[in-house]
């Protein structure tokens, strides 16, 4: 059982509108990029040119926060759920 | 552990209900949970709600009907027609009204035992800290990004609860900022999303109902905070999925180094939010980059004359569905992976409904080698403004 990366609504227009996609990996990183592989778009959104997890992007493993653990190093098992928290401003802006 | 805000001292605190009040909040009293005890608290509370839009519509209704004593509004928008989509305090008759001024008229026939105070300006880094230091809890129901962490820096400075509450299409977020051990806005975002990366105005929109519910779960996590019951959103960021319906929960964590709430704080007094986030206001109109233009009148002229022209639409199968100009159809999303459809050789005119979307397309293909491309200024709006009112604005 690999594990599920939740992709929120502002990021599915760039994942070919999906809301959820499962990759077999060890680490948060390595979902992250099997994940930007398969929707190219997304790379941009979630990473800086240096490859770097942008700061306004929260990554949780299950329910916490993987700056506490270790960051894009963190451990994942079979069956966690990896969650792109990205900060959304609320209402509607046309 | 329930935690409770203590109400601001000055005005001496209200010690009996009267025989109206009592009736009126029967349902209340009759609660060991709220009782007379929880319903003077309530009455003693004074709430700032930053906003009085889709989150503030339940947010307003909810506690003026609780008998939240004093409550501030704080809006400088008046009402739009899109607005009654979602903004339940608003009637029709009220388009056109100052937002404050519509919604404590609505509160003040709601509840006339209340104190409502009307605040039709911006808040600002100016008039923050004086405009929230008479209130107990401050309710951050804005839309956008400066003001948020505005409203975040302000309650850390003055040591107040700040209830906050996002929305966005489906998806919403709610939490309790600014109580004494736990994590403020910025521990959870230390900084704000560029502008370019924040999702297009395409994927904007919300279903009406989605801030009702947020703004419902702020308005109870304010009213437990009032009477000190229940376990609050403290530390804990409440995600919402209506779509799925389904509730999820995540650990917020106040961390130590955050410039504000740390524990050696780096910002100390507020600074400029739109500068910080780097933007002059979120609607700033107009194009985010500056592209080759082509406008309304100028177009019609040319498809008139009968000129080859490409029209590409940039928008969402869902927009074209509402209006379109019989443009090519080809979302601001898929344009780098369809990009071979469309003939360089030939004069391109992209437009989308505002512009904005379209003068990024453009950019794109001009750095791609497209050299006869023109962006249609103002989008569909300024088409239908200039050329062809029978296209209905959106």
């Amino acid at each position: 059982m690999p594990v599920k990366v939740m992709i929120p609504s502002p990021l599915r227009p760039y994942a070919g509108k999906r809301d959820s996609a499962e990759f077999s990996a060890r680490t948060v990183g390595e979902a992250l990029g099997h994940l930007t592989t398969e929707f190219a778009d997304l790379r941009k959104h979630l990473f800086t040119d240096e490859g770097k997890l942008r700061s306004f992007v929260n990554v949780y493993v299950n329910d916490e926060d993987i700056r506490y653990l270790a960051k894009e190093n963190t451990p994942t098992k079979d069956g966690d759920t990896i969650s792109i928290i990205p900060s959304i401003a609320g209402g509607v802006r046309a | 552990m329930a935690t409770s805000v203590q109400p601001q001292t000055g005005t001496k605190p209200a010690a009996s209900l009267s025989n109206e009040e009592i009736l009126r909040y029967s349902r209340h009293l009759i609660m060991p949970e709220v009782g007379m005890e929880g319903q003077l608290k309530l009455k003693n509370a004074k709430v700032l709600l930053i906003g009085t839009g889709g989150l503030g519509a339940p947010l307003g209704l909810y506690l003026a009907a609780a008998g939240v004593g004093k409550l501030g509004l704080v809006d400088f928008d008046v009402v739009d027609f899109t607005n009654l989509q979602r903004q339940v305090t608003f009637g029709t008759s009220d388009v056109g009204k100052p937002k404050s001024e519509a919604a404590r008229a609505r509160l003040a026939n709601l509840n006339p035992d209340i104190q409502i105070q009307s605040f039709e300006t911006q808040l600002t880094s100016a008039n923050a800290l004086e405009l929230f230091k008479d209130f107990d809890v401050i309710v951050d129901g804005t839309d956008n990004f400066p003001t948020r962490y505005l409203v975040n820096d302000a309650c850390i400075m003055l040591k107040k609860p700040n209830v906050y509450g996002s929305i966005f299409r489906f998806e919403g977020q709610a939490t309790v900022f600014g109580m004494p051990d736990g994590p403020c806005y910025r521990c959870l975002y230390p900084e704000p999303p560029p502008p370019g990366l924040v999702p297009s105005c395409a994927e904007g929109g919300v279903l009406g109902v989605l801030p009702g519910i947020v703004g419902s779960i702020q308005a109870m996590e304010t009213i437990k905070l009032i009477l000190g019951r229940g376990d609050n959103l403290i530390g804990r960021l409440l995600l919402f999925d209506a779509l799925g319906m389904k509730f999820r929960e995540l650990k917020l964590r106040k961390n130590p180094n955050c410039p504000v709430c740390g524990t050696h704080p780096t910002i100390t007094k507020l600074i400029d939010y739109y500068e910080f986030c780097g933007v002059r206001g979120e609607e700033a109109p107009g194009p985010t980059v500056q592209v080759p233009e082509i406008t309304p009148r100028e177009l019609k002229v040319r498809l008139d004359r009968g000129d080859d022209l490409f029209i590409l639409d940039v928008r969402e199968p869902h927009e074209y569905q509402i209006c379109n100009l019989k443009g090519h159809l080809l979302p601001l999303g898929e344009l780098t992976r369809r990009v071979h459809e469309l003939d360089s050789s030939r004069e391109i005119v992209a437009h989308c409904r505002s512009g904005k979307r379209s003068a990024e397309a453009v950019d794109f293909l001009r750095k791609a080698g497209f050299r006869k491309i023109l962006n249609l200024k103002g989008g569909i709006l300024a088409w239908s403004d200039e050329v062809d009112p029978s296209v209905p604005k959106y």
